[in-house]
């Protein structure tokens, strides 16, 4: 009985105690702090964001960024020693993943969308990616009108491939859908011949080129049918977290150092094969450096 | 957690000008179609090589032996994938363009599901013969039939009985097992569910859906072949006891 009470006088302590330090806090910080642990999201092939390197260690763009934003938890809570994991995700799991608490934040090349604000949050984007076409150059296609009757493929599962059915109405033109199991699936079936162009965003078509037996024979043509933006992920409605991680990222993009880490990523030999994407930053991501945004799209 | 529900969005438009639950019925036409024909072809291949495998013939026991070796032992997506991507481009140039260009994708999902369940059916119906007693044959022969007539009226009506129950799961399987052919672009049920949570990021309800679906065209196909075991079921058979 005593021992009991002499416990329960404990708890109470360390209740009032620990109390005043969390009293401000709420959402993700708290189960931070109470958990003396963060859980960082990453994706396992979406070079160059977010991506095993040979040592199948989570590297890239994206996971640089969120380094960054680590630190800033780790100073804001003044939790030095704040344990940081990494849980791998796919384009299927990250929503239930951050919902049920797994993750805290998803750093990978995830589009900002309305449809997706209902069920979570976003940072300000770091990444504005375009969605073009990417041809066999011996296929003399140039332009979207070009495509006219002809199999267009895209990936299961990724926005890109309503934009062809939107194309499809506005320019009149018809294609023939095929869809690809995954984006080097897809690449296959413009490389075999089986489609006449891959149509996605323009970052991951540059790197299935840059990583294919011969990337001369490949050309990235067309308009940009629609820009889509990338930002961190977040849990919806943690307001003081957001803030948090949009003031590092907004910080980053002001001091140029964003920019630093883009060059990295994108213009110069990155691993696991030492391939350049020779991507340079488009006005669009320009724009978004200079006026940070998280406004979703449609 | 905090999840947000929202059942309605299944009669809401989507980008092609139909509603989601049209995508989930689409859905479920293609997966119907890809594994009745798959079952088809199964049922036809798969008896021919199991009969093949039980005949004295050598050779004809080596090339069902081979077969089943052969498209047992490859995981269900690397046939797909042969079929799809390696095939055209063995064959001679003129024949793999018109099958990457013009030939339907459902006709090369359908051989892939096909040939593989064949495999499995062949092995059935093999032991299903085999399971009978060899004095059967011989009466048979001694009655004047002939090898093939041993088969038609005196064995395989015999063994598929015995091997039905294994057959009811494998056209069970033949609907989960289709799922796979969302891999080489057929627009079935679980392309749809993928689409769908691209789109709307209702992961939940959309999962519910299509788990239930799958279930119930499991379900719906066992139910009918318990009715075809019931049906032809032959009191005083081996495969007779069971039930009344």
């Amino acid at each position: 009985m005593r021992k009991s009470l002499t416990a329960l006088a404990v708890c109470l302590s360390a209740i009032g105690l620990a109390a005043p330090a969390h009293a401000e806090l709420t959402g993700t910080l708290q189960k931070i702090k109470e958990s003396g642990s963060i859980t960082v999201g990453h994706r396992e092939s979406s070079v160059p964001f977010s991506y095993l390197d040979a040592d199948q260690k989570p590297v890239g763009y994206a996971m640089d960024l969120c380094a960054k934003v680590v630190d800033a938890v780790k100073s804001e809570l003044k939790m030095p020693n704040l344990q940081v994991k990494y849980q791998a995700v796919t384009s299927q799991n990250r929503i239930p993943l951050m919902q049920n608490g797994t993750i805290d934040l998803e750093c990978g090349s995830t589009t900002n969308s309305v449809a997706r604000q209902q069920q979570v949050g976003f940072s300000v984007h770091y990444f504005i990616t375009s969605v073009r076409m990417a041809v066999r150059k011996d296929s003399g296609i140039k332009d979207i009108g070009d495509l006219n009757g002809k199999p267009v493929a895209t990936t299961t599962g990724t926005t890109s491939d309503a934009l062809i059915k939107q194309n499809e109405k506005g320019k009149h033109i018809d294609v023939k859908n095929i869809y690809g199991k995954d984006h080097a699936d897809s690449f296959l079936m413009v490389e075999s011949g089986r489609a006449a162009a891959f149509v996605m965003d323009d970052i991951l078509l540059a790197g299935l080129i840059a990583n294919s037996k011969n990337p001369s024979d490949f050309a990235i043509v067309g308009p940009s049918l629609r820009d889509e933006p990338y930002g961190v992920m977040l849990r919806k409605d943690d307001a003081p977290f957001k803030a948090l991680v949009d003031k590092t990222l907004i910080g980053l993009m002001k001091s140029g150092e964003a920019e630093k880490l883009y060059t990295k990523w994108f213009m110069n030999p990155i691993p696991p094969r030492n391939v350049n994407l020779n991507f340079p930053m488009s006005p669009a991501l320009k724009a978004a450096f200079a006026s940070p945004s998280d406004k979703g799209v449609e | 957690m905090n999840y947000h529900w929202d059942w309605q969005f299944f009669f809401q438009e989507a980008d092609d000008g139909l509603k989601y639950y049209e995508w989930v019925i689409s859905g479920l036409g293609w997966t119907t179609a890809v594994s009745l024909a798959s079952l088809a072809v199964a049922l036809l291949l798969g008896s021919v090589l199991g009969v093949m495998r039980t005949t004295p013939k050598r050779w004809l026991v080596a090339v069902g032996d081979t077969y089943v070796d052969l498209f047992r032992n490859i995981p269900l997506i690397v046939q797909l994938f042969l079929w799809f991507f390696v095939v055209p481009e063995l064959v001679p140039d003129k024949i793999g363009i018109w099958m990457k260009q013009d030939l339907p994708y459902i006709v090369t999902a359908v051989v892939g599901l096909g040939l593989y369940t064949a495999a499995r059916i062949a092995e059935q119906v093999k032991s299903g013969i085999n399971a009978l007693p060899r004095g059967q044959r011989f009466a048979g022969l001694a009655l004047g039939f002939t090898e093939w007539q041993t088969y038609r009226y005196v064995r395989l009506p015999m063994a598929y009985r015995i091997v039905l129950p294994a057959l009811t799961s494998e056209s069970m399987n033949i609907f989960k097992n289709s799922a796979v052919t969302y891999a080489v672009g057929i627009l079935e049920l679980y392309f749809q569910y993928k689409q769908i949570i691209e789109k709307t990021s209702q992961v939940l309800e959309i999962t519910i859906v299509v788990t239930l679906a799958y279930f119930m065209l499991a379900f719906v196909m066992n139910r009918m072949l318990a009715f075809v075991e019931k049906r032809t079921r032959v009191p005083g058979l081996i495969s007779g006891t069971g039930g009344k």
